[in-house]
C-alpha cells in the first residue's frame, strides 16, 4: 500500500460521504446520521495517513520535504483541510445537514486532483527557489483559508436555496428544506467561518511575503498570484464591514460569500493556468 | 473629535471605505491580466499601435500599481483610515475608561439577560460573598454604594476594543514601511563573475550604477543537480572586502541571503563561460600556478613550464561536468585524459608528478537589495495579526450586580451583562455564572 493508493482512496470514500450527507438530507434518515460522521472520520484519517506517507515516501526516495509543493498535493490538502474545518463546525454547531453542502468541495478537489489531465503525482524533487520554511508556512496558512472560504460559500449556497423556499411557503419541517438550521443559524455560521478564513488568509499573504523576501528580496512585487489573493482579501474586508458597519447579513453576505470563493478558485487556479506569473509551479 | 464638517465627514465613512476597497479590487485585475513592465514595443506588437498607446495613457502599462492613479487609490485608502480611527477612537476609548459604577440602576433594570434572586443576609454581607465568589470565577469586582444599595461591576477584557484600531494602524505601519523603502532603498543586480569583485551594482529600471560602499567578491559558484536533471542549488561563495581586506563570508543559496550593511545579496542566476580555471602544483617542487583558459587554446604555463588545454568537453546545456585535458611537459608524450569538472587529478610524468584541478568559469547573479523599510513593513503585519485575532475572537465583557436591601435585612439581587461581541456565548456563561451564585 503506497500513498497514491491511500490518497486514491479517499476521492471514492469522500464521494461516498457526500452521497451519505445527501440521503440523510433527502430522506431525513436520522439514523444514518452518526454513520456518515464515523464513515468522514475513517475517510480523513485514511487521507491523513496517505499524507503522511507521502511525505515518509519522499523521504526514502532522498528528497525529504513536506508533501505541500505541487498542483496536486496542494489540492490534496486543500481537500483534507475543508474535510478538518467541516468536521469541527459539525461538531460545534451540531449539526450534519451542512456536509452536504461542505464535503463535495473535498470530493471535487480530490477529484480534480487525480483525474485532470496535466497533473503531476510525481513526488519530484524541490527546485532552489522553493526550499524554504516559509514556503511550507505560506502553503499551509492560505489552504486553511481556502478551505474555510470554501465551506463558507457551500452556507452561503445551502442559505439562497433555503431562502428562496422560505419565501414561497412558509417553514414545514415536513418540506426538503425544512431540515436545514434556521436561516440565522446559517448566516452565523456563515459569517464565523468567513472571519476564520480572513485570519489565516491575512497570515498566508503575509508567510508569502516574507518568503518572497528572503528569496529575492522582494516581499511585493504585484505579480498576478499576490494581486489576486490581494483582490480575494478586498473582497473579504468588504464582506466585514459591510456586515459590521453596514449591518449587511443574510442574502447579501450568502452572495458575498459565493463571490469571495470564485475570487479565492481564480486566485488558485485561474492565475496558474490562464495568467502568467512568477507562481507559476502550478501549471507543470 | 465630533466635528461637523462635511469634508471631515465624507473621508470619515465606511461607505467611502467600502467603495475604495472596491474600486480597488476591479482596477487590481486589470495589471494581472495586461501583463506588466514589458518594453513599449512589446506592447504595440501584441495589441496593436493604438491599444498599446491608450493602455499607456491609462497607465495600465507598463507599471499600472505604481501609477499615479493607483496610488492615489491608495493614498485614499490611507486617509480614509486615518480619519475614521481619529472620529471613532476617543468615543472607544472612553468605553474602556468608563466609571461603570456610575451606571443608573434604572437603565441596568432594562438591560439583557437578566438574574433576579432574593438572600437572606443584609447587602453588606452578600456584596463581600459575592465579591469573594466572582474573584474565584475570575472576575475582579469593585464596588460602590448607591441610593439604596451596593453596587458591583466586573469587566474582562476591556482592552480589546482597541483590536480594530490595531488592525487598521497596521496597515498604515505597512504602507509607511513601503513608503520607507522606495525612498531610502534600493533594487539592483549585478553578474559577479568568479574570482572578481565589484563596488557597483546596476539598478533594476535604469541600470544606473549603484555604489556599494564597500566590495563583494565571488569566491566559488556552484551547482548541483538532482539525479533527474533538475537543479538542486546554486550556490555563490561570497566575501565582503573593506579597504581590500575581507571582513565576512558566506556561501548564499537561494533563500538564504547575506546581509551586510543592509544590503542584501540574494543568489538570483548565473552564467556560464566557455573559460576554465586550472591549477597545477609541482609535487616535487612545490611550485602552484593558476591561470584561467579559454576553451580549446593552448596556454603556456611559465613558472613549472608547462603547456595545456581543454581539447574536449562534455556537460549538459553550458554547464560543463568533464574535460579533456591535454598536459605536456616536453618530456616524452603529452598526458591526454578526462577530468571531472571541479575535481583534480594526478599527472605522472617522467621529471615530477603534478596535481592538476580544472573547473568551469561562472558568473553568479545576484540580486542586491537595501530596503530599511522591511522591518517596519513585518512590524505592521506582526501587528495585523495581533489585532485580527483581538478582533475577532476576544470580547469586552461586563457584569453588573445591583445589592438592594429589603425589609428585615433581606435583600434582592439583580445580576446583567454583557459582551460587545459573541454575544451568546457569553449570555451563556453568565447563566452558568448566576446559577453558582444565586445562593448567596
Ligand atoms: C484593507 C483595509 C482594512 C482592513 C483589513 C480592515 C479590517 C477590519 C477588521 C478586521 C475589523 C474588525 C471587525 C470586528 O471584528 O469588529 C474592522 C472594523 C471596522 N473597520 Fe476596517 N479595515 C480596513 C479598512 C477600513 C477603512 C478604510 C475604514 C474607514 C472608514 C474602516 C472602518 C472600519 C470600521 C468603522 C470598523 C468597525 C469598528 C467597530 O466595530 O467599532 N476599515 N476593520
Amino acid at each position: 500500500m503506497d500513498s497514491s493508493q491511500l490518497i486514491g482512496i479517499t476521492t471514492f470514500t469522500y464521494l461516498f460521504s457526500t452521497i451519505l450527507y445527501a440521503i440523510i438530507f433527502i430522506f431525513k434518515t436520522k439514523r444514518l446520521e452518526t454513520v456518515a460522521t464515523i464513515f468522514t472520520i475513517i475517510a480523513f484519517l485514511i487521507q491523513t495517513a496517505g499524507i503522511g506517507l507521502r511525505w515518509l515516501e519522499s523521504y526514502q526516495m532522498g528528497i525529504g520535504r513536506a508533501p505541500l509543493t505541487n498542483m496536486y498535493e496542494s489540492v490534496v490538502f486543500f481537500a483534507w483541510t475543508i474535510i478538518l474545518i467541516y468536521l469541527v463546525i459539525e461538531w460545534k454547531f451540531k449539526t450534519r445537514i451542512i456536509g452536504v453542502f461542505a464535503v463535495p468541495f473535498a470530493f471535487l478537489a480530490m477529484a480534480y486532483g487525480s483525474f485532470a489531465s496535466g497533473i503531476s503525482k510525481e513526488i519530484s524533487p524541490l527546485i532552489p527557489a522553493l526550499q524554504s520554511n516559509w514556503l511550507i508556512a505560506h502553503v499551509v496558512t492560505c489552504f486553511i483559508g481556502y478551505a474555510a472560504f470554501a465551506i463558507a460559500a457551500g452556507l452561503g449556497i445551502m442559505y439562497l436555496i433555503k431562502n428562496t423556499s422560505e419565501t414561497r411557503q412558509s417553514t414545514n419541517d415536513s418540506t426538503l428544506l425544512g431540515s436545514l438550521p434556521p436561516l440565522k443559524v446559517i448566516d452565523d455560521i456563515t459569517h464565523k467561518t468567513m472571519v476564520f478564513g480572513f485570519l489565516w488568509l491575512s497570515i498566508g499573504i503575509i508567510t508569502g511575503a516574507i518568503w518572497a523576501n528572503s528569496a529575492w528580496g522582494t516581499y511585493w512585487s504585484w505579480d498576478p498570484k499576490e494581486t489576486w489573493s490581494l483582490i480575494t482579501w478586498f473582497v473579504y474586508a468588504i464582506t466585514l464591514h459591510a456586515r459590521y458597519t453596514r449591518g449587511w447579513g443574510g442574502t447579501r453576505i450568502a452572495w458575498l460569500a459565493i463571490l469571495g470563493f470564485i475570487s479565492v478558485i481564480f486566485t488558485y487556479y485561474g492565475v496558474n493556468f490562464l495568467l502568467s506569473g512568477l507562481h507559476s509551479y502550478g501549471a507543470n | 473629535m465630533k466635528n461637523n464638517n462635511p469634508i471631515w465627514d465624507f473621508f470619515a465613512s465606511v461607505k467611502l471605505a467600502l467603495f475604495t476597497l472596491f474600486i480597488l479590487s476591479i482596477t487590481s485585475i486589470i495589471g494581472t491580466v495586461i501583463p506588466q513592465k514589458e518594453s513599449a514595443q512589446w506592447y504595440i506588437d501584441k495589441f496593436g499601435e493604438s491599444t498599446a498607446n491608450l493602455f499607456q495613457i491609462l497607465s495600465f502599462t507598463p507599471d499600472m500599481y505604481s501609477s499615479a492613479w493607483f496610488l492615489f487609490l491608495l493614498g485614499l485608502l490611507c486617509l480614509n483610515l486615518i480619519v475614521c480611527s481619529l472620529e471613532r477612537f476617543p468615543g472607544v476609548w472612553r468605553q474602556i475608561k468608563a466609571d461603570n459604577l456610575n451606571t443608573p440602576v434604572t437603565r441596568l433594570e432594562k438591560m439583557t439577560p437578566q438574574h433576579q434572586w432574593q438572600s437572606p443576609s443584609g447587602p453588606e454581607s452578600v456584596a463581600s460573598s459575592l465579591k469573594q465568589a466572582l474573584n474565584t470565577n475570575g472576575w475582579q469586582a469593585e464596588e460602590r454604594k448607591v441610593d439604596d444599595g451596593i453596587l458591583l461591576f466586573a469587566q474582562q477584557g476591556a482592552m480589546t476594543r482597541t483590536g480594530v484600531y490595531i488592525v487598521h494602524t497596521s496597515i498604515l505601519v505597512i504602507f509607511a514601511g513601503a513608503l520607507i523603502g522606495s525612498f531610502l532603498g534600493f533594487k539592483g543586480s549585478v553578474m559577479l563573475p568568479e574570482t572578481r569583485s565589484t563596488d557597483k551594482i546596476y539598478a533594476f529600471d535604469t541600470q544606473t550604477p549603484i555604489d556599494l560602499g564597500f566590495e563583494v567578491r565571488c569566491d566559488l559558484f556552484n551547482m548541483e543537480f538532482y539525479a533527474n536533471g533538475m537543479p538542486k542549488s546554486y550556490r555563490s561563495q561570497l566575501a565582503i572586502l573593506e579597504n581590500g581586506k575581507v571582513v565576512k563570508e558566506k556561501a548564499i543559496v537561494v533563500n538564504d541571503p547575506l546581509t551586510y550593511k543592509g544590503i542584501t545579496f540574494y543568489q538570483s542566476s548565473y552564467q556560464a563561460y566557455q573559460e576554465f580555471l586550472i591549477t597545477i602544483v609541482n609535487k616535487k617542487t612545490g611550485v602552484s600556478e593558476s591561470a584561467i583558459i579559454p576553451y580549446q587554446q593552448q596556454q603556456n604555463m611559465p613558472e613549472s613550464g608547462i603547456r595545456l588545454g581543454i581539447i574536449n568537453a562534455e556537460g549538459q546545456g553550458q554547464s560543463v561536468t568533464r574535460m579533456k585535458i591535454w598536459f605536456n611537459d616536453d618530456n616524452g608524450e603529452p598526458s591526454v585524459f578526462w577530468l571531472d569538472n571541479g575535481e583534480q587529478a594526478t599527472v605522472e610524468r617522467s621529471t615530477s608528478n603534478y596535481t592538476i584541478s580544472a573547473k568551469q568559469m561562472y558568473a553568479t547573479g545576484l540580486q542586491v537589495a537595501k530596503d530599511p523599510g522591511v522591518w517596519v513593513v513585518y512590524t505592521g503585519c506582526f501587528l495585523m495579526i495581533i489585532g485580527l485575532i483581538v478582533a475577532f475572537f476576544m470580547s469586552h465583557r461586563r457584569i453588573w450586580l445591583y445589592i438592594r436591601e429589603d425589609t428585615d435585612n433581606k435583600s434582592s439581587i439583580l445580576m446583567t451583562g454583557n459582551a460587545n461581541k459573541n454575544k451568546a456565548d457569553f449570555e451563556k456563561k453568565m447563566q452558568l455564572l448566576a446559577q453558582q451564585i444565586n445562593t448567596i
